[in-house]
Parts: C-alpha cells; structure tokens; sequence
C-alpha cells in the first residue's frame, strides 16, 4: 500500500489501532462475559472465548430480574420525551428566531442561565413539585420532569435554523391566507426537518441515558425502573451474579449502540453545527 | 412583520400567538428548572427532615454549618479536580486526537466510531463494567499489567481511597473524550483550506503550519468547548454513582453525591442542608461560567477589531 510507505502513517495508524482496541475492549469483554458461567470470568484472565455459550444468563437478566419491564419503561419515557421536546423546542424555537415581541431578552437570558445549572440544584424541588402534583411515581411524571430540564441547546438550534429562513417564504403564504399557525405546522416546522432530525437523536441519547430523575422518581415504583436505574438496583441486590449483570448490561447496551449505527450522520453533523454556530 | 402598536396591551395582544407559541415551553421548564432553582434558594435556609411538608427557617444557618463540614470541603474538593484535571485533559487529548482523525486515510469512519461507543453508553453500564475491568482479583487491566510484568501486585483501582478519585478522572476522560473529538474535528473543519496553502507555499513544516494557522484559528473554539466540556463536568454523578457510590471513605464524593447523599439517602434526610451545598456550589459554577462568556466576548471584540 502506498500509504504505508511513509512513517508517519505506520506511526499514526499504530498509534490509533491502540487506541480503539483500548477503547473497544470493555465492550468486547462485557459480552463475551454475558455468555459465560459465575466462575469463568474471573478465571480465565483475559480469555474472550467463553467455553460454552451460556444464554440463560440473558433470559435470566430478561425475565428474573425484570429488564424486559425495565426496557419497555425506558422505551416509552424515551418516546414520550422526544416526541414533548420536539413540540416545546420547535414552537419556542420558531418564535425566538423569527420574531420580535416584548420579553424576549428575558427568555433567552433565563435558557441561558438554565443551561449551566447543575443538576444537583433543582433535584429537590423537583421531587417535592412533583410529588405534590402526584406525579412523583408515575412514567409521565419522568417524561415531564425530562422534557422541562436542560432543553435550552435544542430551543437554540432551532431558533438559529429559524432566524435564517427567508422571510418571503411567510408572506407569500401569508398572503395566500394562511395564520400563524398554518404557516408553522404545514410550512416551517417541515422545513426544519434536519434540525428535528437532530434534537430528536440527542433526545433520544439524553433520555435513553439519564439516570438521577428515574433514580429519584421510582424509590417508591420499583415497576417504573428504568434500564440505568435497574442496572443499579440489580448490582446492588446482587452482588456476586457478574454474568447476569453483564448480560444485562448487554440487553441495555444493544439498542442504543444499534440506534447510533443508523443514525450517525444526523448526530455527528448536529453536535458539529452547534459547535460551529 | 413589523408592527407599531399604540399600546402595552394592545402589543401583547397582536402578539398573543407568540406567547401561546412559548406556552410549553414556560410551563415545562418554568416547572421544572426555574421553579426548582428559586426553590432551592428558599429550601436553602430552612431546616427540614423531608418527613414533614415544610421546614422551618433558620437564615444562613446552613451555610455556617457547611463552612465546617469537612465532608463539602472533601465534595468540593473532589469536584475542583474534575473541573481542574479532568477537564484539561479530556480537551487536550480530544485535540490530539481530532488532529490525527482530521484526514482522509482508510479505516478512519471506524475510529470515529469505536470512539464514540462509551458516549452512547448509559453511564451506569460504565460505572458497572469498569468496576469488573479494574477488579484487583482477575479484572482483565490487572491481569494484563502482571503478565506483562509491568506492576508486581495487583492495584485497587477503585478501592484505594488515595486512588480511586484518579482512576474515576480517567474513566471520565474515557467515556466522554469521543464527543469533544467532534467537537474539535468540527472546529478544525472551520479552517479554510487555502491558509495552509499559503503556509504550504511559504515552506512551513507541519508543526509550523500548527502553530501558524490551526492555533491562531482553533482558540475561539478552545473557550467554546472548554466551556461545554466544564458544564458537563460538574455533572458526574451517575458515573460516580455506579462505580464507586462516592466511596471509598468519601474518596470520590463529589458535590451532586454529597447533596444526594444528604437529601435521599440519609435515614433523616436533611433536605434544606442539601440545598444550600447544591446552591453554594451552583453559585461557584455560574461565577466560572460568567468570567469564561466574559473572556470569549472581550476576545471576540479584539478579534474583531483586529481585522
């Protein structure tokens, strides 16, 4: 290979071969040791070969430990948290970016100031207002809570995608009669499908991920669990099943890996325009 | 669409489809993130268990008495190395990184990939898998390093109270290093081609075309993304959570685990003193963040008048 002829190459290619296999090893050793009994992850040393694959530690972490309930929980926080976000983000989004009212100054400034809050601040607050609102152990309480909490980066992508929109494009629809309204739902938000694209996908992460507000929203709702917080309750609970735990490490692992696999492009090229904007 | 309305309400009325527009959005967040920001201030100053429904005020009592906890000042600590170590080091090798990824050469969608994968993975299956990797009694890091004959005995990665804060700045620094990659190879993208050109025609040599063209252009984004990556560090809970719970003897606690510990995991939970550490913290975060924007706006302007 021509490449290969200068040294710097091998070098470079060395260097990052090392660096993925030190990056995917973690990964590789957690599945190999969902298929493998109690005792042989700790005795075989490095070995990633399980002597005799074991899927039972799958459908125990699947329906003793209830992961099926944890994934099913966790799916539909997820959805339901998109599928809010997309709604507040794109609307305020629209109206920041496009138009002039009085309070703007302020709402930008109070998303600015929300965005470096630590999460450690608003945690109480929250539990008590939900908890008052009987929210506090229920899925809906957690997509609510999820939605409310650090969204400011999204509303900002769009308002930034929206203020660059040429302004002809709502006065001709304008004038063919369509509202305010109208003129959102059937023109801009279609427009902004890339950038829907894009929150939708680091929603999905965010949710799919978060842990404290499951953690704290499900002390009294076992049943609500999430696949993070599940994780948690199953290492706790059993400290000596490492098989189970890592083939339910797998099972939690496996969609969003997947779900990023396809999905890529929209996530890279979203984390990249936010930083270049 | 430009209006001039005659008066105060009159605007606001033209403009009511805006405000039902934002309508969500303030419902959403005004309960969910600025509520529980003006509430903390006010559960800051009250002494309450979490068993009855309100607390009792007691003014700065708090604050005096976490000026002399020394288990915050350990918190507080243990959050400044990540805010001072791991921050530093995950945007400096983040930089190295993206430099060498930023060509074109077979196999490099791969590394991007491979990169990534801990980002997309739950914190808490970080948290849990490190700890079996690190295992001082036949986790694969400690087998490596004795069959290589690089250590003698196994190390207690995460159960060596001296160490374990370090090994979790490095876990850190692992599971997050992908996304400020993206971040840099984006930066990096941002500079036009055509500078390096001349550099090319001037004679430079790599490390003269670094310090002449891709520093100069890089350090807007330098502050940019020191700024995100630090927001992000004050937030290591869940990952500290799973894999060492703040352990051993507090070794890793940092802030948000203090508050938790304080506000939920305490048999008499103490949800005011809880508070007032989060807003005692949030304080000193929000100070760092406002003198970082204050550094990037008076470098726009210079920038700015420079040209």
């Amino acid at each position: 290979m021509k490449l290969l002829r200068k040294p710097w190459n091998v070098i470079r290619i060395l260097a990052l071969v090392c660096l993925l296999v030190v990056w995917c090893y973690p990964f590789a050793w957690l599945i190999s040791a969902s298929l493998k009994g109690q005792l042989e992850i700790f005795q075989k040393g490095l070995d990633l070969i399980p002597d005799t694959l074991l899927w039972e530690n799958y459908s125990r972490a699947w329906v003793s430990a209830h992961f099926s309930t944890y994934m099913l929980n966790t799916v539909l926080i997820t959805a339901g948290t998109v599928l809010l976000v997309i709604v507040h983000t794109s609307l305020t989004g629209y109206v920041l970016g496009r138009f002039d009212f009085l309070g703007k100054r302020f709402v930008i400034g109070v998303l600015l100031v929300t965005m470096v809050v630590p999460v450690g601040v608003t945690i109480i607050p929250i539990v008590d207002l939900a908890d008052s609102f009987g929210l506090l152990s229920t899925r809906w309480g957690i997509i609510l809570a999820l939605a409310g909490s650090g969204q400011a980066a999204a509303i900002l992508l769009y308002a930034g995608f929206f203020n660059g929109v040429p302004k002809d494009l709502e006065e001709s629809a304008e004038l063919d009669g369509a509202g305010f309204f109208r003129i959102f739902f059937s023109i801009m938000l279609p427009l902004a499908g890339p950038i829907t694209a894009t929150v939708s996908v680091l929603t999905f992460l965010y949710a799919w991920n978060t842990f404290l507000i499951p953690l704290v929203f499900t002390f009294g709702a076992p049943d609500l669990r999430t696949l993070p917080v599940g994780m948690l309750a199953f290492v706790s609970n059993n400290e000596t099943d490492w098989s189970g735990m890592a083939a339910a490490a797998t099972i939690s692992l496996l969609p969003v890996i997947l779900f990023f696999f396809f999905v890529q492009r929209f996530f890279v090229e979203g984390i990249a325009g936010a930083v270049k904007q | 669409m430009s209006r001039t309305p005659p008066s105060l309400p009159a605007r606001l009325w033209a403009d009511r489809a805006i405000y039902i527009f934002l309508l969500p959005t303030l419902l959403l967040v005004g309960a969910f993130t600025v509520y529980p920001i003006i509430a903390s201030i006010g559960y800051s100053f009250q002494n309450w268990n979490g068993f009855a429904t309100t607390g009792t005020y007691i003014g700065f009592d708090n604050y005096r008495e976490l000026w002399q906890d020394r288990l915050f000042w350990n918190a507080f600590g243990n959050t400044m190395v990540f805010l001072l170590i791991a921050v530093p080091l995950r945007v400096g090798a983040a930089l190295l990184i993206a430099i060498v990824l930023n060509a074109r050469f077979p196999g490099v969608r791969l590394f991007r990939t491979g990169i990534f994968l801990p980002v997309v993975t739950t914190a808490a299956i970080v948290g849990v898998v490190m700890r079996y990797i690190l295992d001082p009694t036949g986790g694969p890091v400690n087998i490596a390093l004795m069959q290589t004959g690089a250590i003698e005995a196994p190390i207690n990665f995460l159960g060596n109270a001296g160490l374990a804060l370090y090994s979790a700045v490095g876990i850190w620094v692992w599971k997050w290093l992908g996304i400020t990659v993206i971040y840099w190879l984006a930066a990096l993208q941002t500079i036009p081609t055509d500078l390096y050109e001349a550099a090319e025609l001037d004679g430079a040599n790599a490390w003269q075309k670094f310090t002449g063209v891709t520093f100069p252009m890089l350090i807007p984004f330098t502050i940019i993304i020191t700024l995100i990556t630090l927001i992000e560090a004050t937030n290591v809970f869940d990952l500290i959570l799973t894999l060492t719970g703040g352990g051993p003897f507090y070794g890793t606690e940092v802030i948000d685990i203090f508050v938790y510990r304080n506000a939920f995991i305490n048999t008499v939970p103490r949800l005011g003193y809880a508070s007032a550490a989060a807003i005692l913290f949030g304080l000193i975060v929000s100070l760092a963040t406002v003198l970082q924007v204050l550094a990037i706006r008076r470098f726009r302007r210079s920038a700015a008048e420079a040209t």
